[in-house]
């Protein structure tokens, strides 16, 4: 089954005073872990303590905070496996931040994708 | 690489039939190996390869009884080359499988006209898909589904061939890396789904009906590949009364393409055009498409805007009680959608129907948006409705501001003709 990697983005202001939606949190929670769909999730600390690592000419180089230039910071994931593109976006749609904020959905990259300079099945498939 | 025991039975020039094939066979195999390959560009390269082998063998061994049988062997085949070749492509081993699974199959088209049918849905669906811009469902849509080639769609859109090549690219490698799926949603998304396909269809039409800049010959192009797509669409999915509609509202302005511009190219309004220049057969074929969407008794905004063009085709479609028809057909439009476009619209017709100060009551509200304060049509339309109602100093302010927001040559040439008849009056 594919991998979906869903990014959680919201603007601090915009998560203020809305300690009212925690049973819309634990319905979704609930639901995702039912349909069997949830993978991983986590919560993550605030983007200032962020690090941002970059590899230039070889060379690892490292910012002090998140990558994101918009108001929007990124505040936590989900990792659902979907079977395909929709159904991950019908869930991404059923976040509660995806109200106020943003839920990018990323394709992770699974072992469909034959690393570089390793293979694998072909090998058989060829002789 | 011979699909040979269906070979030998037609006569005739074999570059030829390669071509005829390639026109009239090749989007139906491609539907059917993107589904079978499982990669839009796999599919797309083994086609292109069959058709090449099919230049050489058909000139060989005769052309084959059934050329688009023969295409989709020989693309099926070029596809497990492919496949064993590049190891960059992802799931090779199971899609292997199943090509395989389908080459000992006896008959190549399995399954039948449903199968194709559906395959060709599912390539316009997921060549339509939401979650690529909307740029790149227009170019797909055109280079997979119509067959343009990249450089005539970088023609029609005023962008370079590489921009546009790249575009594509792009949209088909998404559609891999991020698994859309190829497949015809299902009932509940089918409605947004289908609404969105159809947009795409039309801003194809828009983008070559649109008296802009740019090669007149690639423009109408575009309008006859919308057309054929739209038509593409009534036939896979009959049932659907706003394909019907967005296929009449197309052939209904289409029809009128000749008469909208005169001979040094200046806006001729609609009331003033030229009747022996509208193709009665298109509008014939217009009116029959919207009957069929009517009798499936399911309104929706493609076919409301068809209604309207219906009514100005029909002699007295400009007196007014075709206006007020007109008026009340927008306002249906504007509780389905509401849009500023349609209300502007919709002044405009009970201006005409009911006498402008009724069109200038409808306006009101719109002139006091501070969102509709750039909106081009918005001020023509007023400035219109004060030159009727008589009230000239206003109306010139109106046709001034007007002209200041026009993005298009042509329509500023009419609004600064219409502002000069005024103020010489």
């Amino acid at each position: 089954m594919p991998q979906f990697m869903l990014l959680l983005y919201r603007s601090e202001t915009a998560a203020a005073g809305r300690s009212g939606e925690a049973s819309l949190w634990t319905e979704l929670n609930e639901a995702l872990r039912e349909a069997g769909v949830l993978a991983g999730s986590g919560r993550l600390h605030p983007a200032d303590t962020a690090t941002t690592v970059r590899v230039r000419d070889g060379q690892a180089d490292l910012t002090d905070g998140p990558f994101a230039v918009t108001k929007e910071e990124l505040a936590g994931f989900y990792l659902l496996e979907c079977a395909d593109l929709d159904e991950a976006l019908r869930y991404a749609a059923r976040f509660p931040l995806a109200r106020y904020g943003s839920v990018e959905v990323r394709p992770v990259a699974g072992e469909d994708a034959a690393s570089p300079g390793e293979p694998t099945a072909e090998q058989a498939l060829e002789a | 690489m011979t699909a040979g025991d269906q070979c030998g039975s037609s006569s005739g020039d074999p570059a030829a039939a390669v071509a005829r094939a390639f026109r009239e066979e090749r989007a139906a195999v491609l539907a059917t190996l993107i589904r079978q390959a499982g990669d839009f560009q796999l599919a797309e390269d083994a086609l292109q390869d069959a058709f090449a082998d099919a230049i050489t063998a058909w000139q060989r061994d005769g052309i084959p009884a059934n050329p688009g049988a023969w295409i989709t062997v020989a693309a099926r085949r070029r596809t497990i080359d492919r496949l064993r070749r590049d190891r960059s492509i992802a799931d090779r081993a199971g899609r292997l499988a199943e090509l395989a699974r389908l080459g000992a199959g006896k008959d190549p088209g399995a399954g039948g006209d449903h199968t194709i049918a559906d395959d060709r849905l599912r390539l316009i669906f997921t060549c339509c898909h939401p979650a690529l811009d909307v740029s790149a469902r227009v170019a797909l849509t055109l280079r997979v589904v119509g067959g343009l080639a990249t450089g005539e769609i970088a023609r029609a859109f005023l962008v370079n061939e590489p921009t546009m090549g790249k575009r594509i690219v792009r949209a088909k490698r998404k559609i891999a890396a991020a698994h859309i799926p190829y497949r015809v949603p299902g009932d509940d998304e089918l409605p947004s789904r289908l609404h969105g396909v159809l947009r795409v269809i039309y801003l194809i039409f828009n983008e070559g009906y649109a008296a802009t800049a740019g090669d007149q010959l690639v423009r109408t192009e575009l309008c006859q590949e919308a057309i054929r797509l739209g038509q593409l669409l009534c036939e896979l999915m009959p049932g659907e009364p706003e394909a019907w509609g967005l296929q009449a509202l197309m052939l209904l302005h289409d029809a009128r393409r000749a008469a909208r511009v005169d001979a040094r190219g200046a806006f001729v309004a609609l009331g003033k055009q030229d009747r022996s220049l509208w193709d009665e057969a298109r509008i014939d074929q217009g009116l029959r498409a919207l009957e069929r969407a009517l009798r499936l008794r399911r309104p929706g905004e493609y076919q409301l805007q068809a209604a309207i063009t219906a009514l100005h085709v029909q002699p007295g479609g400009t007196e007014t009680a075709g206006w007020a028809q007109v008026a009340e057909l927008y306002g249906a439009l504007a509780e389905l959608n509401p849009s500023p476009v349609v209300e502007v619209n919709r002044a405009t017709a009970a201006g005409f129907a009911y006498g402008p100060e009724k069109g200038l009551q409808l306006l009101g509200p719109l002139l006091a948006a501070p969102a509709l304060q750039r909106y081009q049509p918005l001020y023509a339309a007023h400035a219109e409705l004060l030159r009727r109602a008589g009230r000239r100093a206003d109306a010139i302010d109106a046709y001034r501001r007007a002209i200041a927001l026009s993005g298009n040559s042509i329509e500023r040439a009419e609004l600064e003709r219409r502002l000069r008849a005024l103020t010489a009056g």
